[in-house]
């Protein structure tokens, strides 16, 4: 049935009707950031969606994983050997170095650090919105993963969880333009700030005085001073530096160290338990009550 | 909205959704056309009665959660571009296919303009016109999602 004369309310009055749902939707979401929980849900709804999108992309690695040449993976053997030849070498140092770290911290009675567990993630799409750096991956609150968890690859780091669902989550990207990560440089220990550009190359550093001893070339590391980040690991590399003096600050610009454009496979770090969104809230309390306990017990 | 095989409409607007989030290299993704907002339009040339602002609005608004972006946004710039195509769909369905298709340009124009404004109200985003390029290849898309849907249409007499 398709009648001549329409029923039911006016394109002009539907389109006021959803400008002003846009409006209040933009002002809580923005302004007083009161769906937080509400994303987590609507994430979990959408995740099929984005599993479905994956499957080409899924299916062209299955197939170009299947047919390699036996050459080729006698090659590839190979090389993963040395390389587990020298990461057991270097890890049998590393035992060693932590063993006398602990014991040098624990004569300057300095707290212990406490061991990181690590978690594998895979990117299963990635957002095509140019406005903002984010990538989607397939764990969620089920696997542990919580608001604000560092995400790194194997070169450096690559961002933090910005919105839980349950089988999938949502990471910020530090080229992020409302994102920054506090970095020291590894050399000197100088502190900087490393805020995203929007540009998937380039992080951008203010404030940094023109006394400063920072050059190109100098290796960035997480300073550990936000408490999001672990400390130490690798950010960005410097890649110019202006000597402008006439400027009152330095502009100094640099690169990602992680490959942000082709991402895969990613490791989630986490150093508390995960307070998971979907869970009831009594659990919340009760490790909340440990944590004073084991502050007291440090104290 | 599911009689006279309504559900393939549905379908349609799904997969629409699934091929604006599909993972690309990144040159081409620069490139990628504005699915949604084209399946929309024809939809909402075709029929209607059946697909209207408020559909614009909650496909919009499940593109601000599948991308990522502060919700509300895509969903207002899809519903004022549906809106126009709404108004005037009588004049347009007897448009030559190449001048719907420039048609589609401006509306993916407006609508990528909406998205940027709201966005640099919101965060202090910079112009590239790199944000642009989907439009080119939405004005390419046109005459093949026209045909390609119009068949859809008449073989499943969708009404």
């Amino acid at each position: 049935m398709n009648p001549i004369f329409k029923h039911g309310p006016s394109p002009q009055h539907r389109l006021v009707l959803v400008l002003f749902c846009s409006a209040l939707l933009i002002f809580f979401d923005h302004k007083m950031a009161s769906f937080e929980s509400v994303r987590g849900y609507l994430q979990s709804l959408v995740s099929p969606l984005q599993y479905l999108a994956n499957t080409p992309k899924q299916l062209m690695i299955w197939t170009s994983t299947n047919l390699t040449t036996r050459q080729q993976l006698l090659i590839e053997n190979q090389q993963y050997r040395l390389n587990e030849l020298n990461f057991h070498e270097e890890a049998m140092q590393l035992d060693i170095l932590k063993q006398e770290n602990a014991r040098l911290r624990s004569l300057l009675a300095s707290p212990l650090r406490s061991e990181i567990k690590k978690m594998v993630a895979e990117v299963i799409s990635v957002d095509s919105d140019p406005y903002s750096h984010q990538i989607v991956i397939n764990r969620g609150a089920g696997d542990g993963v919580y608001e604000g968890q560092p995400v790194l690859d194997a070169l450096g780091i690559v961002g933090q969880i910005l919105h839980v669902g349950q089988t999938s989550s949502r990471v910020i990207l530090i080229s992020d333009i409302s994102h920054a990560v506090p970095v020291r440089v590894q050399r000197n220990g100088l502190r900087l700030l490393a805020s995203g550009s929007g540009q998937i190359d380039r992080l951008t550093h203010n404030f940094v005085p023109q006394s400063a001893d920072i050059k190109a070339g100098d290796l960035l590391v997480t300073s550990g001073l936000g408490g999001k980040y672990p400390e130490g690991y690798p950010v960005a590399k410097v890649s110019f530096v202006s000597n402008d003096e006439s400027r009152e600050f330095v502009r100094v610009f640099s690169t990602p160290v992680a490959q942000i454009d082709r991402l895969r496979y990613l490791l989630l770090l986490s150093e508390k338990e995960p307070q998971q969104i979907f869970a009831p809230k009594t659990r919340k309390k009760v490790s909340l009550t440990n944590v004073k306990a084991q502050t007291k017990a440090a104290n | 909205m599911f009689a006279h095989n309504g559900i393939i409409i549905f379908f349609t607007l799904l997969i629409a959704l699934m091929a604006s989030i599909m993972p690309m290299p990144l040159n081409a993704d620069a490139f990628r056309p504005d699915w949604v907002l084209i399946v929309l339009m024809y939809w909402c040339m075709a029929l209607p009665g059946r697909v209207n602002i408020i559909t614009a609005w909650v496909m919009g608004f499940l593109l601000d959660v599948l991308l990522g972006s502060v919700l509300g946004v895509h969903a207002a710039a899809m519903a004022i571009s549906i809106y126009i195509i709404v108004e005037n769909h009588q004049k347009i369905r007897n448009f030559s296919i190449w001048q719907q298709a420039l048609i589609t340009g401006v509306l993916a124009a407006l609508y990528h303009l909406v998205v940027f404004w709201l966005q640099r109200f919101l965060i202090d985003v910079v112009f590239l016109t790199s944000y642009l390029y989907p439009v080119i290849t939405t004005i390419v898309l046109w005459p093949w999602i026209f045909y390609l849907l119009r068949k859809v249409r008449r073989n499943f007499s969708i009404k």
